[in-house]
C-alpha cells in the first residue's frame, strides 16, 4: 500500500468494462431477474402445492433441481414462488415506503415550522423502536396476511430516507435558482415541483433501490416469525420457518436453497443500488 | 476543567431523560393503539376457534372481563400507564405471571446474549473495517468487503438455521437450542452450561450485525487515508502501524463508535429472529409468543424495554463522544 510517484503519476488504466458500462448491464440484468422471479413464481403457482406422495423428501437430483419437501412438493417451484411473493411485497412496500420519504421530506423541508417537528418526531419514534418490534406491532395491529405485512414493512422504512431528502432541499433553499423565483412570486407548491423535486430525484431513485433490499429482508424475516402469510402463501420466509423443523433429520435442500435465492435477490439490488449512486454521486465513489 | 465536564454531562443526562420520557410515552401511545386496533380477539386466540364454539355465554364474559375486551381503549391506556408507572406492567396473558416478571426472567437472557454478541460484532467489524480500509484495494481488501457484501444481504434467521444445521446437527458441536440443557433441575445448571448454549446464537448474531458496520468502517477508513496529514506521516517515512496506530485508529474511534451504538436497534431485531431459531427463552421469542397468542400486555411491555435499551445505547454513545473527542469536551467548557 505504498503510493509511490510512479501510482500516481500514471494514467489511468481503462478497464474493459467501466462503471457506467457495468451499471448499465447490472441494470438490465436486475430487471430481467425480477421479471424471470414474477413469471416463473406465477407459472409454478400450481406445482408449488402440487403434493406427490412417491416423492417426498427426495435431495436434490436431475427430477427435481432442488429437492422435494416432506410432502413430496418441489421446491424449486416453491422457492420460484415464494420468490416472487416476497419480491412483490418488496417492491411494493419499498415504493410505498420511498413515496411516503418524498412527501414528508419535501413537506418538512419547505413547509418547516410545525410540520417540520411532527415529521422529525415521527421520525424519532419509528426510530426508536426496534424495527422487528415496530413490524410485529404493526403485524399485529393490522391482523395478519398480505396486506398487513405490506403496509407494516412500507411505515416503518421512510425515516432514513426523509432525512436525506429533508436535509438536501434544506440546503437547496438558499440556492439562486429557489430564490429568485420565489422573489418573482412563484408559490410553494411550484417551486417545489418544479425546482426542488428534479434535484432530489436522482437521491430518491437511489434511496428507492436501496430500500429493496431492506424490505425484503423484513418482509421474510416476518412472516418467518409468524406473522405475516398464511401457509397457502408460501414466501420465503413461511418456507423456512416449515423447513426448520425437518432441520434435525438432516433435510437442509429444504433451508439452504430457499435462503440463498433470498440472497441473492438481496445482494443484486443491493449492489445495483451503490453502482447508481456511485454513477449520480461521484464523491460518494469509494470503492 | 473536570468540574465543568462532569456538570456538562449531568445536564447532558437531565436533558436525554425528559427526551426519553417524551419518546417513551409517544412510542406507548402508539404501541397501545397498535394494540388495540388488532382485529385479532384475544379471547379467541386464547381459546382457539373450537374452544369458543363449545364455550357458553357465561364462561365467554368472564374471559371477556379478565382480557378487559368490554372497557374503552381510552380508559384501558390510562389505566395501563397509570399502572405502568408504578411499576405494574400488568399481568401476561399467556404466562399468566405478572409482565414485569416474564420480562425479568427473559432480560437476562437476552442481555447476556445482546451483549456477547455486540462485543463480538463491534470488535470483529473494527479489526476487519480497519484491515480492509489501510490496505484498500488488495486482496486481502477484496475479500473482505465481498464476505462483508455477502453477509450483509443474507436474512438473520437464514444464517441461525445454516449455523444450526453445520454445527449443532452435522459436526454437533453445539446443543440445538435454548439457553440450559434440558431435563436439568435449574439448580444444578452451571454457568459453563449456560455459556456453551450461548456461544451458537451470539456468534450467529454478531456475524448477522457485523457485516455492514465493516462496511462502514472501512469507508471511514479509506477517507483517512487520503488525508493530507497521512500523506506528510508517509513522507516523513513514518512506518505503517506507527502511522495506523497513531492517525488512523484515533480518527476513525468516534464513527466507529456512532455506527456501534446505532447498531444496537438492529441487534434487538436480530436477537429476535436469533432466539426464535435457537428456541432461546428471551424477550425476543417472548414477544413473538405474545404477538401470535394475542398477549397485549406483555407485548407492550417489551416493546417499551426495547425502546428504553436503544434510548440508552444513543444516551451511552453520546456521552463517550464527549469523553473521547477533545473538540466536545471544549465545546462544553466553552458553554
Amino acid at each position: 500500500m505504498e503510493a509511490t510517484n510512479a501510482d500516481i503519476l500514471s494514467l489511468p488504466t481503462k478497464r474493459a468494462f467501466n462503471k457506467r458500462t457495468l451499471t448499465i448491464s447490472l441494470t438490465a440484468f436486475t430487471a430481467l431477474a425480477i421479471l424471470a422471479i414474477l413469471i416463473g413464481g406465477f407459472l409454478s403457482t400450481e406445482k408449488a402445492s402440487q403434493t406427490s406422495f412417491l416423492h417426498k423428501n427426495h435431495p436434490p437430483g436431475t427430477e427435481h433441481i432442488l429437492g422435494t419437501d416432506w410432502l413430496g412438493r418441489d421446491m424449486l417451484a416453491r422457492t420460484l414462488k415464494g420468490l416472487s411473493i416476497s419480491v412483490l411485497i418488496g417492491l411494493g412496500a419499498s415504493a410505498v415506503s420511498a413515496l411516503l420519504a418524498l412527501v414528508l421530506g419535501v413537506a418538512s423541508a419547505t413547509l418547516g415550522g410545525k410540520i417540520d417537528s411532527l415529521v422529525s418526531w415521527g421520525v424519532d419514534v419509528v426510530m426508536g423502536l426496534p424495527h422487528l418490534i415496530l413490524l410485529i406491532l404493526i403485524s399485529y395491529a393490522l391482523g395478519k396476511g398480505l396486506m398487513g405485512v405490506t403496509i407494516a414493512v412500507a411505515i416503518t422504512h421512510w425515516p432514513n430516507l426523509t432525512r436525506v431528502i429533508r436535509a438536501e432541499i434544506i440546503q437547496l433553499k438558499s440556492s439562486y435558482f429557489i430564490l429568485i423565483p420565489q422573489k418573482l412570486g412563484h408559490g410553494p407548491f411550484y417551486l417545489a415541483t418544479r425546482h426542488m423535486l428534479p434535484h432530489v430525484f436522482p437521491q430518491f431513485l437511489v434511496g428507492l433501490i436501496l430500500l429493496f433490499p431492506h424490505a425484503i429482508l423484513h418482509e421474510a424475516s416476518v412472516t418467518f416469525l409468524g406473522f405475516g402469510l398464511s401457509p397457502e402463501q408460501p414466501g420465503i420466509g413461511i418456507i423456512l420457518s416449515e423447513s426448520m423443523k425437518y432441520l434435525s433429520l438432516g433435510y437442509w435442500w429444504l433451508s439452504v436453497y430457499p435462503g440463498l435465492a433470498l440472497l441473492a435477490t438481496v445482494l443484486l439490488f443491493d449492489r445495483l443500488g451503490h453502482l447508481v449512486r456511485d454513477l449520480i454521486d461521484p464523491h460518494a465513489a469509494n470503492d | 476543567m473536570a468540574t465543568t465536564g462532569l456538570r456538562g454531562i449531568a445536564g447532558y443526562l437531565l436533558k436525554s431523560l425528559t427526551r426519553l420520557i417524551l419518546v417513551l410515552a409517544a412510542v406507548s401511545v402508539i404501541s397501545f393503539v397498535l394494540v388495540s386496533e388488532s382485529p385479532i380477539d384475544p379471547v379467541k386466540a386464547y381459546v382457539g376457534e373450537v374452544g369458543l364454539a363449545n364455550m357458553n355465554q357465561e364462561t365467554y364474559a368472564k374471559l371477556e372481563a379478565y382480557f378487559g375486551t368490554n372497557v374503552s381503549p381510552a380508559k384501558r391506556y390510562l389505566n395501563w400507564v397509570g399502572d405502568f408507572a408504578r411499576g405494574d406492567m400488568g399481568q401476561s396473558l399467556l404466562y399468566r405471571q405478572p409482565v414485569s416478571t416474564v420480562i425479568k426472567e427473559k432480560f437476562g437472557n437476552t442481555m447476556a446474549l445482546m451483549l456477547l454478541a455486540w462485543v463480538l460484532s463491534g470488535v470483529g467489524a473494527f479489526v476487519l473495517g480497519l484491515t480492509a480500509g489501510v490496505f484498500q484495494g488488495s486482496w486481502l481488501d477484496r475479500i473482505i468487503k465481498n464476505y462483508s457484501l455477502v453477509l450483509a444481504s443474507a436474512p438473520t434467521f437464514w444464517l441461525a438455521l445454516v449455523a444450526l444445521m453445520v454445527f449443532s446437527v452435522w459436526l454437533k458441536i453445539f446443543p440445538i437450542g435454548f439457553s440450559v440443557p434440558l431435563g436439568v433441575s435449574s439448580s444444578e445448571v452451571t454457568i459453563w452450561d449456560s455459556l456453551y448454549h450461548l456461544i451458537l446464537p451470539a456468534l450467529t448474531l454478531s456475524l448477522a450485525g457485523n457485516a455492514s458496520i465493516t462496511l462502514h468502517t472501512r469507508e471511514k477508513v479509506i477517507d483517512i487515508m487520503g488525508e493530507d496529514y497521512i500523506l506528510y506521516a508517509r513522507s516523513r517515512g513514518q512506518k505503517l502501524w506507527p502511522m495506523v496506530k497513531g492517525h488512523v485508529i484515533r480518527n476513525v474511534t468516534l464513527p466507529a463508535i456512532t455506527l456501534q451504538f446505532a447498531s444496537i436497534s438492529e441487534i434487538f431485531g436480530g436477537s429476535v429472529l436469533v432466539e426464535q431459531v435457537f428456541s432461546f427463552p428471551g424477550l425476543g421469542q417472548a414477544a413473538v409468543r405474545a404477538g401470535i397468542g394475542g398477549d397485549a400486555p406483555l407485548l407492550l411491555g417489551i416493546a417499551i424495554i426495547s425502546a428504553a435499551i436503544v434510548f440508552g445505547g444513543n444516551v451511552a454513545a453520546n456521552i463517550l463522544y464527549g469523553l473521547i473527542d477533545p473538540k466536545i469536551r471544549r465545546r462544553g467548557r466553552d458553554a
